[in-house]
């Protein structure tokens, strides 16, 4: 059952081929046994979910359930789950139990969808291989001695092992699509205000939001049209109508407009990587796209802002957790100031501590305007090369990250190298546009992905853009060795 | 620009974070690198560029001075590390 996509899990479950208690099960057991190689999960809730696939199955015989009812996924550790364990991939919040559901998490209860677990990521979603987890770093199940990237290493690996055949994400400065590129799996970052926030750990609430991991364009469709809503708790949401993500996926590609930019192709791209982004460019050709050179000329300046606005809203999100109200609290602390102090040295890691550090000096008396004002005016910029470009095409075509899966270890001493690794991703973050990711190739047995980015709101001009891609090579259903 | 360890004392400060004795000169190496990355931003003119806050330049939405959300401090402090008679514990602040 593990072979098949989300949207022949649908139609499976409508045949009576199995039920969704016997789906539930099999990824349950498949967990148990697997999940040991590659940590995707940090918490996994049996009960919960053949209670949740229980109650679908009655909807399902009652003949009128929603689309998804049934499937089983897992939510990115990030998002907050009634009466279950949300850390955040953090010490701070190991002994966190949720009072109240993310309205994604809501939003996908209404439509029966099983949650299986909670999947590990990088601690606070603030890093780009899952080595910040407080739980350990997941394994890619391409190279099991390579990162699956980050933040949302945890989901990308389940659903590339076949723990899940979906999985929520979350997405800062590429936290979705570059786990895709490093795990061969499709990845869709949403408009900014697409997707409800509320009840998912903020990190940088400007830049945050919530999207899926899955092996297909046509699945993250089908994903998207439960994530996407309108919340009144969220007052960056955007009040918008929801359009059917799985519409437009068969329309032809005749016309398209696809701009190449040349940023994107310059030093520190891997020659390889290069080399299978340009064959897919000639996929695009045979399908009856133009392609058009274009240039976002401030480009080289996306990650120095990002590492301004990031770490200046981390630094405020970040000072709820204070050891008083949830969360960890230090042993004897001898006064209140150190209760703060210790707790938060003590909870928080090495990295989550600089971004916090680095967001404090750049929004402390005599810097604000030296560093965050200029970092927000730099923005502005980056926006409008996207806003410029989207007046000669349709969408933005590039690699998502400079080069496959690398080893643990080999970035971790260096915040700035690691830092670069979303050199492609950051841009669209800061711009709030829409970016996927999918697989079009394999560098040393390890996937490559391929970046896809929209104006405002084209998430389904996106999808279809990628789906067209999917009908016509095989990369996407290419699995991880071992994985059957 | 780059920090010292009189810098990191003062930042830790700010954000409430205790960096021990030993470990201030690694932090504030590792800061500077940072802080050397985004001084790439001090080349760009901006003049005249309004700083931008929300991608689609949202305004604060409003909402009705309604009560919607109900009292849940039990089920709030359920979660919280000490509390008595439904207050928050923290050590001795007033003598």
């Amino acid at each position: 059952m593990h072979q098949f996509t989300i949207a022949e899990l649908t139609q499976g479950l409508r045949r009576k081929d199995f039920s969704s208690t016997e789906l539930t099960q099999h990824y349950l057991d498949r967990i148990a046994r697997l999940d040991t190689t590659y940590n995707s999960y940090i918490t996994v809730t049996p009960e919960l979910a053949l209670a949740q696939a229980a109650a679908a199955d009655k909807r399902l015989a009652a003949g009128d359930a929603p689309a998804l009812c049934g499937i089983p996924i897992a939510h990115k550790d990030i998002f907050c789950t009634t009466g279950v364990r949300t850390s955040c991939a953090s010490r701070m919040l190991d002994n966190f139990i949720a009072p109240y559901n993310a309205t994604i998490v809501e939003n996908y209860l209404a439509a029966g969808v099983v949650m299986l677990g909670k999947t590990n990521m990088d601690e606070f979603a603030m890093g780009s291989s899952n080595e910040t987890s407080y739980y350990g770093p997941v394994k890619n199940p391409w190279a099991t001695d390579c990162v699956p990237g980050g933040s949302s290493g945890g989901s990308a690996a389940a659903v590339a092992a076949h723990l899940a055949p979906g999985a929520t994400a979350s997405d800062t400065g590429g936290s979705i699509r570059q786990p895709a590129a490093l795990c061969g799996l499709t990845g869709i970052k949403p408009t900014y205000g697409r997707v409800s926030r509320w009840g998912m750990i903020a990190f940088a609430s400007s830049l945050d939001q919530a999207g899926t991991l899955t092996r297909t364009a046509e699945d993250a469709a089908l994903m998207m049209n439960d994530l996407a809503s309108f919340d009144p708790k969220d007052s960056t949401c955007v009040e918008r109508d929801v359009p059917d993500y799985t519409a437009d996926l068969n329309n032809p590609l005749t016309g398209l407009k696809i701009g190449v930019p040349k940023e994107y192709f310059g030093e520190g791209l891997n020659p390889q990587t290069a080399a299978h982004v340009e064959a897919a460019i000639k996929v695009y050709e045979k399908l009856g796209a133009t392609i058009h050179s274009i240039s976002l000329p401030h480009t080289h300046l996306a990650v120095p802002a990002y590492y301004v606005i990031a770490p200046a809203e981390c630094s405020a999100n970040l000072s709820r957790f204070d050891g008083v109200r949830y969360g960890y609290r230090c042993e004897n602390p001898k006064d209140l100031a150190d209760l703060y102090k210790r707790s938060r040295a003590e909870g928080f890691g090495d990295e989550v501590k600089r971004r916090i550090l680095v967001g404090s000096y750049a929004l402390s008396a005599g810097y604000y305007d030296a560093y965050y004002s200029k970092a927000q005016k730099v923005r502005r910029l980056i926006k409008q090369d996207f806003v410029d470009a989207f007046t000669q095409v349709d969408v933005i075509l590039g690699p998502t990250s400079p080069s496959p899966a690398f080893a643990f270890g080999s970035k971790t001493k260096d915040p700035v190298a690691m830092y670069l690794e979303d050199i492609y991703t950051i841009a669209t973050n800061l711009a709030g546009l829409p970016g996927l990711s999918i697989p079009c190739g394999m560098v040393d047995n390890k996937p490559v992905g391929l970046q896809l980015i929209g104006d405002y709101f084209a998430e389904a001009r996106l999808l279809n853009v990628a789906h067209q891609f999917q009908q016509s090579t095989d990369f996407h259903q290419q699995t991880a060795p071992g994985i059957e | 620009m780059a920090v010292d360890r009189s810098d990191i004392a003062k930042l830790a400060e700010l954000a409430r974070i205790a960096i021990s004795e030993n470990t201030a000169d690694q932090v504030a190496n590792s800061i500077s690198d940072v802080l050397a990355l985004v001084d790439q931003l001090q080349a760009v003119n901006t003049d005249g560029v309004v700083p931008m806050a929300h991608p689609l330049d949202a305004i604060q939405r409003l909402r009705a001075d309604e009560v919607t959300e109900p009292n849940q401090r039990e089920r709030f402090q359920a979660i919280a590390p000490a509390t008595q008679d439904g207050l928050y514990l923290v050590p001795q602040v007033i003598e």
